[in-house]
């Protein structure tokens, strides 16, 4: 695409313009060029050499194994990729990737939704339970994910404390390998349900009342109203946020290192901690690359089918 | 009389209270829990913590707190992240509403694309890029300064704040624009002294945004920061963590007191705050 003047011949059919400049542009096309030639470069100079470089140049690293220092020279083909799905690690990173998603779907999205039913109407507490539920979502990861390395702490932790009370010794969550991803998922969710709640909330909101009150009249059970009012109408909102859920699922990193680092054994490693942990902590930029370039794929298709099928008509 | 507003809603309205308020509690209280025994474990001492977790210490251990608050290190941490975020905002601010305004108010062969082009950018998770920006950093010389972090940031962010921007300059009424240009005020005034302080709430959501966003970021001062005195305040929490692994009653006033300035801020400019991180997320 390019980034300069496009060619007079390309007519701009392709992008709908509803704008009121239009009318006004033969009177002032001096003004009119010249903002455009001051106030568009940054932009455009920013978002060029910052995200789109090196987004390509991660596509050409990739195909070469080189530690960063002068130029990429050793071509290795596709071998960086053959490599990356063989190997277990990031397997299991990439299945780790899929529990995160699935905990997501499964359990934050529903309970944010619960929630958001429960918390839409005026009764007492309201505010304060929304506020309460939010809370979590202003904190950095970083700071969620060590808060909680305190509560699995075996030692000293809530955890272990509460196994204490039944008479057992705690498990020491984090350092068991079958475990410590699912105490992972467990402070994901913590962490975001309560941001979708809002989101339903505003969606709840924008429901007609009058069809609660004709459902009402009709003598429609909670269940129904729920499934045949509420559900469809808030069907936009709920496509949306299972959209942000699922990108912000694949690139799970800072709760990661703050929580375990990766470890133990590489057992709660996603793809964005691989690649830290394997393509720049070792300087490996070709390999590193190429699990950006998996990664953004993965986003990409994601993003672009999702977008034409689920959310084709919102 | 009945309040039929309350009743009426979405599903839940006449639902019995210890339906209602038992799931309430049970899940206010997984999310306080772990908070509250954070800022409540900074004030006992080791000891203490370990046999005592939940409950109010019994001596009120104010030294861990204010070991920190009168060393230099926490300061430091905030002032640094202060910083940056400041600085990711300011040019945000800047750079993403003049190019919003040029593509709601400027008509030119090709703004179409350019604005596709840059709304690639709500699909590029920063990660995927990481390295090659490393990189570039690195080879433009910007490793250990402020502005190796601040530039990618804002560039990062582009997209989601001209897309805020253009969708609330459009719907600024066009006859202003026409009244200007009668009275002869060009693009660049009818910028700054009408587009500009029309656009106060745009310009408070996306300064939310971009400096939530910039406080708790993580990654990309991982990989640009190596000297600590630099390091923000993520950075700083986890290498403090790393230092005092064991010491968690330290660990945790460490962790209250750099929640603490987000808690306040949130508390005291909750509405904003909740409608700038919602809408930010409303992209399409």
């Amino acid at each position: 695409m390019s980034d300069t003047t496009t060619p007079a011949g390309t007519t701009s059919a392709a992008s709908p313009r509803s704008w009121s400049a239009p009318r006004r542009r033969s009177a002032r096309d001096s003004g009119n060029t010249a903002v455009a030639w001051l106030f568009l470069p940054p932009a455009l100079l920013l978002f060029t050499i910052f995200v789109v470089v090196p987004m390509g140049e991660a596509v050409w690293y990739s195909v070469f194994k080189w530690n960063g220092y002068g130029v990429p020279t050793q071509f290795v083909g596709t071998l960086n990729f053959e490599l990356l799905f063989e190997d277990p690690v990031f397997r299991l990173s990439l299945f780790n990737n899929v529990l995160v998603i699935l905990a997501t779907l499964l359990i934050q999205l529903p309970l944010a939704l619960g929630l958001a039913v429960l918390l839409v109407d005026r009764v007492p507490l309201t505010t304060t339970f929304r506020l309460i539920f939010f809370l979590p979502y202003i904190l950095a990861e970083v700071a969620a994910g060590l808060i909680w390395r305190f509560v699995y702490d075996g030692d000293y932790g809530l955890f272990a404390k509460l196994w204490e009370m039944f008479g057992a010794v705690g498990p020491h969550v984090l350092a068991e390998p079958d475990m410590a991803i699912y105490a992972v998922l467990a402070v994901s969710v913590w962490k975001y349900f309560g941001f979708y709640m809002i989101l339903y909330i505003a969606g709840l909101q924008q429901i007609d009342r009058s069809l609660y009150e004709a459902a009402r009249i009709d003598g429609a059970s909670r269940w129904q109203v729920f499934s045949r009012i509420t559900m469809p109408l808030l069907g936009s909102t709920v496509r949306l946020t299972i959209f942000f859920a699922i990108l912000s699922s694949i690139q799970k990193f800072d709760l990661i290192m703050a929580l375990t680092g990766g470890g133990p054994n590489d057992s709660t490693q996603t793809m964005v901690s691989f690649l830290y942990s394997y393509g720049l902590t070792r300087m490996d930029i070709g390999f590193g690359s190429a699990v950006g370039v998996v990664l953004f794929a993965m986003c990409v298709a994601f993003a672009f089918g999702y977008k034409r099928t689920v959310m084709r008509h919102d | 009389m009945t309040d039929l507003h309350s009743s009426e809603m979405a599903g839940s309205g006449r639902m019995p209270p210890v339906l209602r308020y038992t799931p309430l509690l049970v899940i206010a209280l997984i999310v306080l829990v772990p908070m509250v025994v954070t800022v409540l474990g900074g004030f006992k001492t080791l000891g203490e913590l370990r046999v005592n977790p939940f409950g109010l210490p019994s001596d009120w251990e104010w030294k861990n707190y204010w070991d920190i608050l009168a060393g230099a290190r926490y300061w430091q941490l905030m002032g640094n992240s202060l910083i940056i975020a400041t600085l990711t905002v300011v040019l945000t601010l800047i750079v993403s509403s003049m190019a919003a305004y040029v593509f709601v108010q400027v008509r030119f062969v090709g703004s179409g694309y350019l604005l596709n082009y840059i709304l690639l950018g709500l699909m590029f998770p920063a990660a995927t890029a990481i390295l090659p920006l490393f990189i570039k950093i690195r080879d433009l010389g910007m490793l250990d300064t402020y502005w190796g972090v601040v530039l990618p940031q804002v560039a990062f962010g582009l997209a989601t704040s001209i897309l805020l921007f253009r969708n609330y300059f459009k719907q600024l009424p066009g006859e202003l624009f026409e009244a200007a240009l009668i009275d002869g005020c060009g693009y660049f005034r009818f910028f700054w002294h009408i587009t500009l302080p029309l656009s106060k709430p745009i310009l408070a959501t996306v300064a939310v945004i971009v400096f939530v966003a910039s406080w708790n970021a993580y990654l990309l001062p991982l990989v640009v920061f190596n000297r600590d005195t630099l390091y923000t305040w993520p950075l700083g929490i986890m290498a403090y963590q790393g230092e005092y692994s064991t010491d968690w009653n330290l660990v945790l006033s460490f962790i209250a007191l750099t929640i603490l300035p987000a808690v306040i801020i949130f508390f005291s400019a909750q509405k904003h705050i909740v409608a700038g991180l919602t809408s930010g997320s409303v992209k399409g």
